[in-house]
């Protein structure tokens, strides 16, 4: 039974978060930064899977998450709330907690669709030209969702509150804290049982010669469209999930910047690693979140002490010069990232015989 | 057919632009294969270092007095000045950035991880440190306008797209037929057995930056003489657009980089004139996808060979 003692101690963590959310012992900034933890982690393994396992330079991974975001929100209000555009609901909205993670998953799997895009052309394509090409999707993506006004376009799109609350309707716990575990859960034993199988090493055999790895009869034609097919898709549950969870979504929210981000939380883990990319996410998040209270409070001890000068405020805008200067200084000093390409239990083998992942 | 002609002008000033900046992406790959991420950050800063320059001339701190030069005289000063500090902008992120992980022997995606963070900050600094109100430039020149029948022409544009092709012939003479310039290519063709032939790599290497970013803060000028109006966000996705010009061209090559900045100019002009301004970069970038999906290394690369 100790094999199992790390995956009883996940669930029970999950919980005990949810129970304390439920009665009301944690606020809902709490379970918001948890929120876009379990979210950050999503994206820092699926893009993990292409940049660090395959080792190709995928800039755009936002731009599949968009479309999961927009795919599976449309799908929610249009089947279960009454929308200005969209008209009253299909289906009877207190089924929204069974139908849910469906529209989830659909989000995901068009994402997954959009992944083709990059993939076809994978086969021909390397490194920088690739990287070119997932940069101009995501441009495409966020384009071609301002051009389509019935999801609001350039506005954004919002409803999901509505199906929100009808689950709240039929069953009073936090359900967004609930479906954001779950998905989080599920996208990282996805992805964990495809690394790990003798199937998915033929992604690392991809990484380290390419053409050895065909010669010793992988598919690599097949293991790319499969390795971009399922980071992205997983991407698109990310987005759903994002979007079902804020209750509001515009596509500039999934530009370069949040690709950007998805890119740091992959390099600040190390290439290649699970755990170090969902510690990572976990550290990144927690990083934003304590420079949201760090730089006020900075700008007022700099006040104070007469520093700097009345006209002159350090606002949240510093925020995305630190977080890129911790990277720049992480290149210079420890490339590889916390982990390298090592997982956790490389580094604490004893931690082997708590935990058993298949 | 004089909408024809005004819209080839205009794409032709457009490409200007795109081309300007993908110089200096196709100059640093070319010798150093790292795509200089920070790039199209350096033409914003560009633009506002020639804001600033142009400004003092002006008058505007003191130190000159108001009126004291005139708008010819001002232009013709900040021009070198300009491209003067913003390559400095661009040998300093290399002296602290990129040389130490070269130095290091670090994978060279490190390098490009390093140098997108680097452009992250140049655009967020600007933000932080001047504040979010917009800078408007002063105007230097009066505008002339001239006519032909119907096709009406600024001495701007004109002067933009001349710089351009300009710029084109200088670069084409360095990089083929000087001394330095074959050092450049020699360093790309192979960077272990060129220090052995007693060439300084760090210097040449310096020297392509201070070209790439000389051209990015010339841009810089152009662009706000052009367009007015100067925000830490510009240089984003003209940047990234200028980037995909180069790639479409063939990165490392400067006739594809040419090519690829006029390229562009063509599509979006071509876009807007036929479908609604909204769908321009939707249907820009889908053109260069279906180039780099018929050919993968850009219209004037070479397909390198996997030896096993």
């Amino acid at each position: 039974m100790q094999k199992y003692t790390f995956n009883a101690l996940l669930a029970v963590g999950a919980l005990v978060l949810v129970l304390m959310a439920h009665t009301g012992h944690m606020d809902l900034y709490i379970q918001s930064v948890l929120m876009l933890m379990g979210m950050n982690i999503i994206l820092a393994t699926s893009l993990n899977l292409v940049n660090g396992y395959m080792g190709e330079f995928s800039c755009g991974h936002a731009g599949f998450m968009c479309v999961g975001a927009y795919v599976s929100s449309v799908i929610t209000v249009i089947l279960f709330t009454k929308d200005r555009v969209f008209g009253p609901p299909l289906l009877d909205p207190s089924l929204a907690i069974w139908f849910f993670p469906v529209a989830v998953l659909v989000g995901g799997v068009a994402a997954a669709l959009v992944g083709l895009v990059v993939a076809l052309p994978s086969f021909k394509t390397r490194g920088d030209y690739l990287a070119i090409i997932t940069l101009a999707v995501n441009y495409m993506v966020i384009s071609a969702i301002e051009n389509i006004d019935v999801i609001g376009g350039p506005r954004g799109f919002s409803g999901m509150k509505r199906v929100i609350n009808s689950m709240h309707d039929v069953a009073d716990i936090p359900w967004m804290l609930v479906w954001v575990l779950l998905g989080t859960a599920f996208s990282v034993w996805i992805l964990r049982r495809f690394v790990a199988s003798t199937y998915g090493k033929g992604i690392i055999a991809i990484c380290q010669d390419e053409v050895a790895a065909e010669i010793m009869s992988v598919n690599t034609n097949k293991m790319k469209l499969i390795a971009f097919m399922l980071s992205s898709g997983v991407a698109g549950i990310a987005g759903g999930l994002f979007a079902h969870a804020y209750g509001y979504v515009n596509p500039q929210s999934f530009n370069i910047l949040k690709s950007t981000e998805c890119m740091v939380m992959v390099y600040l883990g190390g290439m290649g690693s699970m755990s170090g990319a969902v510690l990572a996410a976990v550290l990144f998040t927690m990083l934003i979140e304590a420079l949201r209270f760090g730089i006020p409070a900075l700008d007022g001890v700099m006040h104070t002490i007469g520093l700097l000068p009345d006209s002159y405020e350090i606002s949240q805008v510093w925020k995305w010069v630190i977080i890129p200067l911790v990277l720049i200084l992480l290149m210079q000093f420890r490339p590889e990232g916390i982990l390298g390409n090592k997982e956790l239990s490389d580094v604490f083998p004893r931690l082997r015989r708590f935990y058993s992942f298949k | 057919m004089e909408i024809l002609i005004q819209n080839i002008i205009n794409a032709l000033q457009f490409g200007s632009f795109y081309a300007l900046i993908a110089v200096g992406y196709t100059l640093v790959y070319g010798v150093l294969l790292l795509i200089n991420f920070a790039h199209g950050d350096i033409f914003m800063v560009g633009a506002y270092i020639a804001f600033f320059v142009a400004t003092f001339f002006l008058g505007e701190y003191g130190i000159i007095s108001p009126g004291a030069l005139s708008g010819m005289t001002v232009l013709m000063l900040s021009i070198p000045l300009t491209m003067l500090l913003t390559s400095c902008v661009g040998v300093t992120l290399e002296r602290i950035a990129y040389r130490p992980l070269r130095n290091k022997g670090a994978h060279r995606l490190y390098v490009v991880i390093t140098a997108l963070m680097c452009g992250l900050i140049l655009e967020n600094g600007n933000l932080a440190l001047l504040g979010a109100s917009r800078k408007k430039f002063p105007e230097l020149i009066d505008k002339a306008v001239w006519t032909l029948g119907d096709i009406s022409v600024t001495n701007l544009k004109v002067a933009v797209i001349f710089t351009a092709i300009a710029v084109f012939m200088l670069l084409h003479f360095i990089v083929t037929k000087t001394k330095i310039g074959m050092a450049m290519r020699g360093i790309s063709y192979d960077k272990f057995a060129i220090p052995l032939m007693g060439i300084p790599v760090n210097t040449i290497i310096v020297f392509t930056f201070i070209l790439g970013s000389g051209f990015a803060g010339l841009a810089g000028f152009m662009f706000a003489m052009s367009y007015p109006i100067l925000e830490p966000y510009m240089g984003a996705l003209i940047g990234w657009k200028a980037f995909i010009a180069a790639v479409v061209g063939g990165i490392g090559d400067i006739r594809g980089a040419f090519l690829g900045g006029f390229l562009l100019g063509f599509i979006e002009i071509g876009v807007v004139a036929v479908f609604p301004s909204t769908l321009r970069d939707l249907l820009a970038f889908s053109v260069l996808l279906l180039i780099l999906w018929w050919k993968p290394t850009g219209l004037f690369g070479v397909a390198k060979t996997t030896k096993i």
